[in-house]
């Protein structure tokens, strides 16, 4: 190979489409890595902390598309303080300096703010394609510059974010020349926006194909806006309060029926019973639902429309579908790859919401099912024994019991059996949370069975270090592991700390390693960050004689070849 | 550990020995306060707690006290969260807490109602490690725990951070369509004050150019300016078509003055006086910022905008067009 031309050489690379073939084939000598480094134009980069921003920008100087995830996963649940860090600045600036040719952006996870967005819709003439998951510490004024000045913007694709709302006027900062867009997404803004400005928006773009209203725009708004884009692929419907006796509701229907591309649904935040009837004519072509947003649809009409939607792949929805509607979806939807139910209320005692049962339909319902995530509050080892069975193409397999430590409720025994059955049955398992009442058991099955494992959560489980050592031992391929409220300590922490440094991250929270522990970690493994948040108010400063005893209460460790971080606040220690 | 508590009776004072690291529960004073303001528990109430614990029988009773042991191991890190504590590096929180933590424990596994669907689960310690009896014998004070929560509508669960693993923003979503049976405490005070103001309604004078009767509307029935616009256009429809002297059903004029009320674009704009009596562009502020800050209304011909003295900010615009 060496023998080739190098445009040869990266001709062939241009097949390679995973960043983990690139980073592989980079490795094998120099010639290729020159080769690679220069063509590769999509960046990822797992954790902002493990490399400085300007190492990766001179190394791919070509880079067009940077994707970059700040804090650890926990952070989605309010276990990461606020400022704890992920700021998307010293990314933006770096790839101002020297990838000014930068046109797609994707942050998760990270701190980005009005002036960053700022700089980022200035600096960049080519820039297509933002997208935002799960960031906060912007608001509204920095959605106004990026419309403002990102003349060709493509997409704008705001998923969950804590937005805070300054005015509706940003959407009026697209300019009457804009006319690219081909994905607008904006449902996690809390505020307003300008119908009119929404729906000339929308009828000025012919490429727009994904657009997601937030909760304030209303049912009258959503259909000038479907009335002139009947060839929407994707749509989130904003609130659709809508009484079905109007002639509103009429005329909702009427432009549903003309939507014959429309693929994907979502949004119904205020949907209310009946009024779901508009959407029956373009359920036979429905491939993603997702009704997780609507409390008030209740299981019965659920289930009218989920009847209809043959060809579904992707659905979420509330536990309030119970087992009924999940039998249904079992005999319905053949194709379906990902379930996603999510608890309609926690803190009521579930009076409907799913079990066992609902589980165990889908399984024999549904053959291709590759993507659970089930909150319930119970569940049995021989349901989970009986979906392993159904199901062997598990990727990811994520089942929330909301109790913590609750058992099997039937047997009354740890749910041990249930989850060694799925990762003995499902060999291609990348990503897997647990709960219930579990013991080291489950974590010997794990090590044994779970090779391909890439990433585990783990809640209020096993009894001893040795399940975090038979875990460490046996995942091979684990490359995020973070564990709550669990009694896994220092033994289990330092059983092998070279293992650390496979993995991009490991977070420990509430469990019984020590700040000794952490400190003798940090100590034998110097490219680790060993981050200890301390939050009782107060002590910030590790020098206050604090005994190598006391528990570390969270722990953050990931490998970095950045060195210790410059921008952690006082309550994170690095040791 | 094990073989303290077997050691040990049952007694309010012995059960605090089983909690390792007994000099960090004997930090700050303030700690106390923390554990009270979640519970609201003095020692009487531990006592009255502490013999409800476990079941009828003595065996059972080890169980009980093991698995409680146990549980305030892996427990005692976790957050009382009503204000937003935060949690101590060191255990500093939970001197007096047996209470707290149980009640954040019954609510934690919800067996408030658990206690009321009865308790299906047989009452052998079947497994080692006793959890199972943990919550056999919290069903028990499940019931108990309620009158020491006087403070709280129910013995609700006192939420421990990050649990259940959900956005922030799918927990509310139930609150906010109003469900009459939810019952949050944290979230009760909060919706009590919402249907209060509801109660008072606002009333502002509108007016219209061209229509010598104007009207009152209550801006408190709505939530946004969308809905306002429509309720302006029901309100001033008739008159409008009744000025031109056609019937109303058939006025597709009158109803195209109130498209673009809201953006300047068409016949007429929707402005606003507030309460600094400026004459303000409606839209441009957060809906319930509007809400408190405006006086009355007016439906301009937006002909007519430019001659009348518009208020400091006419539209709020961040970046500057070029």
């Amino acid at each position: 190979m060496t023998y080739f031309p190098e445009e040869v050489v990266e001709h062939i690379f241009d097949f390679l489409g995973s960043h983990r073939d690139r980073n592989a084939v980079s490795t094998v000598c120099k010639a290729w890595y020159h080769v690679e480094r220069f063509s590769r134009r999509n960046v990822f980069v797992g954790n902002c902390y493990a490399i400085r921003p300007e190492r990766v920008m001179a190394r791919f100087p070509g880079m067009k598309s940077l994707s970059v995830k700040g804090k650890p996963h926990f952070a989605d649940y309010n276990l990461v303080p606020y400022d704890w860090g992920g700021f998307a600045l010293p990314w933006i600036n770096a790839a101002v300096r020297r990838c000014p040719g930068l046109e797609d952006l994707r942050l998760k996870r990270m701190v980005v703010t009005d002036d960053d967005l700022d700089l980022l819709a200035r600096s960049f003439p080519n820039f297509r394609s933002l997208v935002l998951v799960s960031c906060e510490g912007f608001s509204t004024d920095g959605l106004a510059a990026i419309a403002t000045y990102c003349r060709g913007l493509r997409e704008l694709d705001l998923q969950e974010n804590e937005v805070e709302d300054h005015g509706r006027q940003w959407l009026s900062c697209f300019h009457e020349s804009c006319t690219s867009l081909v994905s607008l997404n904006f449902a996690c803004l809390k505020g307003e926006v300008n119908a009119g400005v929404l729906e000339r928006l929308v009828a000025r773009c012919p490429n727009l194909r994904s657009l997601k209203l937030n909760r304030a725009v209303s049912v009258e708004s959503l259909n000038e806006i479907v009335a002139r884009a009947p060839y929407l692929v994707d749509l989130g419907t904003g609130s659709f309060a809508v009484d079905h006796h109007t002639d509103a509701y009429q005329r909702l229907m009427n432009s549903f029926s003309k939507c014959k591309s429309l693929s994907s649904l979502s949004g119904f935040w205020e949907a209310s019973p009946h009024c779901l009837d508009a959407v029956y004519p373009v359920c036979i072509n429905l491939t993603v639902l997702n009704m997780s947003y609507a409390p008030a649809i209740q299981a019965d009409d659920l289930i009218k429309l989920i009847s209809l939607c043959f060809k579904l792949q992707k659905l979420w929805v509330l536990d309030c579908i119970g087992d009924k509607g999940l039998a249904v979806v079992a005999s319905t939807c053949k194709e379906l790859q990902e379930l996603r139910v999510f608890p309609s209320d926690i803190y009521g005692a579930g009076a409907t919401s799913v079990t066992e049962e609902g589980l165990v339909a889908i399984s024999s319902g549904c053959p291709k099912l590759n993507s659970l995530l089930y909150f319930c509050y119970q569940m049995t080892n021989a349901a989970l024994i009986t979906v392993a069975k159904n199901c062997p193409h598990f990727t990811r397999f994520r089942l929330c019991i909301l109790d913590p430590w609750k058992p099997d409720p039937v047997t009354n025994q740890p749910l041990d059996e249930g989850f060694g059955a799925i990762v003995r049955s499902c060999k291609n398992l990348r990503r897997l949370s647990l709960s219930g009442l579990l013991t080291d058991q489950v974590f010997l099955y794990i090590g044994l069975y779970a090779k391909c494992l890439e990433m585990l959560s783990i809640a209020f489980a096993g009894d001893s270090d040795k399940g975090m050592v038979y875990i460490l031992k046996g995942c091979k391929n684990l490359r995020k592991l973070e564990i709550r409220d669990c009694p896994f300590g220092d033994i289990a922490l330092l059983n092998d700390v070279a293992k650390y440094e496979t993995m991009r991250s490991l977070w420990m929270s509430s469990c019984d390693v020590t700040l000794g522990g952490c400190k003798a970690l940090a100590a034998k493994m110097p490219r680790l960050n060993v981050e200890i948040i301390n939050e009782s108010e107060g002590s910030d400063k590790l020098e206050e004689n604090i005994s190598d005893l006391h528990k570390a209460e969270k722990m953050y460790v990931y490998r970095t070849v950045a060195g210790p971080r410059n921008d952690a606040p006082d309550f994170v220690w690095t040791l | 550990m094990e073989e303290d508590l077997e050691n040990r009776g049952g007694a309010c004072p012995q059960l605090l020995d089983l909690i390792p690291n007994e000099s960090d529960w004997m930090m700050a004073p303030e700690a106390s306060g923390e554990g009270r303001g979640v519970g609201g528990l003095d020692d009487s109430e531990d006592k009255k707690l502490e013999l409800k614990l476990g079941l009828p029988g003595g065996g059972a009773e080890e169980a009980a006290v093991l698995s409680l042991g146990f549980f305030s191991k892996a427990s005692k890190t976790t957050t009382t969260t009503c204000a937003g504590a935060r949690r101590g590096l060191f255990e500093s929180a939970e001197s007096k807490s047996e209470g707290p933590r149980q009640e954040q424990q019954a609510g934690f596994l919800q067996l408030q109602s658990r206690a009321e669907s009865g308790n299906e689960w047989p009452h052998k310690a079947v497994w080692a490690g006793g959890k199972a009896d943990l919550q056999q014998s919290h069903a028990a004070p499940g019931g108990a725990a309620g009158p020491n929560t006087s403070s709280q509508t129910r013995a609700a669960p006192a939420p421990v951070v990050g649990w259940p693993p959900l956005r922030s923003f799918r927990k509310n979503l139930s609150n906010s369509s109003v469900k009459p049976s939810v019952e949050l405490q944290n979230d009760n005070v909060e919706m009590k004050q919402k249907f209060d103001n509801n109660k008072k309604g606002l009333l502002v004078k509108i007016n219209m150019d061209g229509i010598p009767i104007g009207r009152k509307v209550d801006l408190k029935t709505y939530d946004n300016y969308e809905k306002l616009s429509l309720a302006v256009k029901e309100l001033f429809l008739g008159l409008l078509a009744a000025q031109k002297d056609t019937p109303e059903n058939e006025n597709e004029e009158a109803k195209q003055a109130f498209v673009g009320l809201l953006d300047g674009s068409r016949e007429y704009t929707l402005v606003y006086e507030d309460n600094e009596g400026d004459k303000m562009l409606v839209g441009d502020v957060p809906w319930d910022m509007f809400v408190s800050t405006v006086k009355r209304l007016r439906v301009l011909k937006s002909s007519d905008l430019a001659a009348l003295r518009l208020g400091a900010v006419s539209r709020k615009r961040t970046a500057t067009e070029s």
